[in-house]
């Protein structure tokens, strides 16, 4: 059966309105786009949505109790509860310097978890 | 009392105050002090980890932390002198500066030029005056934010929000990975405050369910939340009583607005513009106080942090300019005013030589939603140019160029006026 669905393209801040025919992961046709990304954008989250994920990690010593952490690329969407859980369970030491990688290639997509700012040690 | 003397003052440490001293500096102002309150640098960006940021300024996706982390390097390499955990207090319209922190106690500073970066802050509960008990458990988004993000707790299980603003459509999604079953997000109007992407990201993903022309009517518990009764309301925005129902949650993050923090500008004498909360400005971002500037939230609340800084670059500049003596006002004003459905256009006003500049950016809202619009320019009353858009949001800052050439071309004209209507033959 083919399907219809309006889409709000989040590759950047404008969000063009896109309007993806398909037949189950198969795209017929993608509308709307101002530009490539839009095209992308809107086979994938018909396929497989994918997203950063941004979270805090527990951190020793720091000048906070929470460092920000994030995925180094998009990782699908369904697997957000488990990469939380395994955020969840670890605490890292600081200090740590924003880039530096805590997780390798969390639950195998390829994606590290990385600090997103410097965590000094408690003065 | 200690007694200093600074080319430029810059009160506020987040993304506008960074990026002011850091354009003021290298425009050639390495005398510059930055005054802020916090214990760091960053202002609000610390506590807004989610990814977002970025993308017009630096043409990459940044979370809040890594875009504030890119400042704070780039003003330390820069050997502008930062104090922290520092209040200040007052501000003169002769730009003395006054300040106290643990350390050094009371500060006179005294000011070449002074920038107000102070931010905003968010309209409580008490501010939109909703019935019922007050018990605790009703606490604001950016509140609920920071204590999930900074200090490490998440501050309820079973949550209602109000308003659909950016911060609370993040919140919505922060606490739901955290583990708290978010029943609801309730907006007055009939569409959204906040970003497209984040009805997408953070609702649409996690099944959240987006009430619009909905409100809170009553807030129910003793000591802690225990419901929350929302109606929906009527076309004036009235509750309908026949709709109420009650929805348990030990947590209401209200997500209802943002307020410029303006309290050291009316120190100064600094005159505010109803309609932004904010001072009103000229193109290089000086207030009607000579040599006081102000850019970022403290002038009109912002929904990109990147707007943020490319204005802050704006009043940074024309604060060196003023510093350096180089700073000409025309002998004309031209005033900028909004037409139909733009709440406010920035600057209010044009009065200073153009030098080399190309263009002029005008910052502005509309009041409602429209699909396929025409941004209309007019010099009093004649019109300029237009620019289409496929759609505009009141949620969406514009930025509409006013070249230079089409203001030189004109005939001494008293004032601009941009309007944003439907498409012609739409």
């Amino acid at each position: 059966m083919i399907e219809t669905k309006s889409l709000t393209c989040v590759a950047c801040p404008k969000g063009c309105e896109v309007t993806v025919e398909y037949e189950g992961d198969e795209i017929i046709d993608i509308k709307g786009n101002a530009c490539p990304q839009g095209q992308d954008y809107a086979k994938e989250e018909i396929v497989a949505p994918t997203r950063i994920l941004p979270t805090t990690i527990r951190i020793k010593n720091g000048a906070l109790s929470l460092c920000p952490v994030k995925t180094t690329k998009q990782i699908p969407l369904e697997n957000m509860f488990k990469a939380m859980q395994i955020i969840g369970d670890k605490e890292i030491e600081a200090p740590v310097k924003m880039g530096d990688v805590l997780i390798e290639n969390i639950l195998d997509t390829g994606a590290d978890i990385v600090a997103t700012r410097d965590m000094p040690e408690e003065i | 009392m200690l007694n200093l003397k600074k080319d430029l003052v810059v009160i506020g440490g987040g993304p506008a105050g960074l990026a002011a001293a850091k354009k003021a500096y290298d425009e050639g102002i390495e005398d510059v002090m930055i005054l802020e309150r916090d214990f760091e640098l960053g202002g609000i960006l610390p506590q807004c980890i989610h990814n977002g940021f970025g993308l017009h300024y630096f043409k990459e996706e940044l979370t809040g932390p890594e875009y504030a982390q890119r400042f704070i390097n780039d003003v330390k390499e820069r050997n502008i002198e930062i104090k922290l955990d520092t209040m200040v207090l007052d501000v003169t319209k002769d730009r003395k500066v006054y300040a106290m922190n643990k350390k050094e106690g009371f500060l006179e500073i005294e000011a070449g030029a002074v920038v107000l970066a102070m931010g905003c802050r968010e309209r409580t509960a008490g501010a939109i005056g909703i019935p019922g008990t007050r018990p605790a458990g009703v606490i604001t988004a950016g509140t609920a934010q920071r204590y999930t993000n900074i200090e490490g707790f998440v501050p309820g299980d079973e949550v209602v929000i109000l308003g659909s603003g950016d911060i609370g459509l993040i919140m919505a999604r922060r606490m739901k990975l955290e583990g708290a079953d978010v029943k609801a997000v309730c907006e007055l109007l009939p569409y959204t405050g906040g970003l497209t992407r984040n009805v997408v990201q953070c609702l649409e993903d996690y099944d959240i369910p987006l009430m619009l022309n909905h409100t809170v009517t009553a807030i129910k518990g003793e000591g802690r939340l225990e419901a929350v009764e929302i109606s929906e309301v009527d076309e004036n925005l009235k509750p309908i009583p026949e709709t109420a129902k009650t929805i348990k949650a030990d947590t209401l993050l209200l997500s209802v607005g943002l307020i410029p923090e303006n309290e050291l500008s009316k120190k100064a004498d600094v005159v505010l513009d109803d309609r932004t909360g904010g001072p009103i400005v000229n193109e290089g971002r000086e207030t009607n106080i000579e040599g006081i500037f102000a850019c970022g939230n403290v002038l009109h609340v912002h929904d990109l942090v990147d707007w943020v800084t490319e204005e802050s670059q704006i009043a940074g500049a024309h604060a060196a300019k003023y510093i350096k003596d180089s700073f000409a006002r025309t002998n004309k004003c031209v005033e900028v005013k909004a037409g139909e459905n733009v709440s406010y256009v920035i600057p209010q006003k044009i009065e200073l030589e153009a030098g080399d500049r190309k263009r002029i950016p005008l910052y502005m809202r509309v009041s409602t939603p429209l699909t396929a619009v025409d941004i209309n320019l007019y010099a009093d009353g004649e019109k300029l140019y237009s620019f289409s858009e496929p759609f505009a949001k009141p949620g969406e800052m514009i930025s509409v160029p006013l070249a230079q050439k089409t203001l030189d071309g004109l005939d001494n004209p008293n004032e601009i006026k941009v309007e944003i209507i439907e498409k012609e033959g739409k």
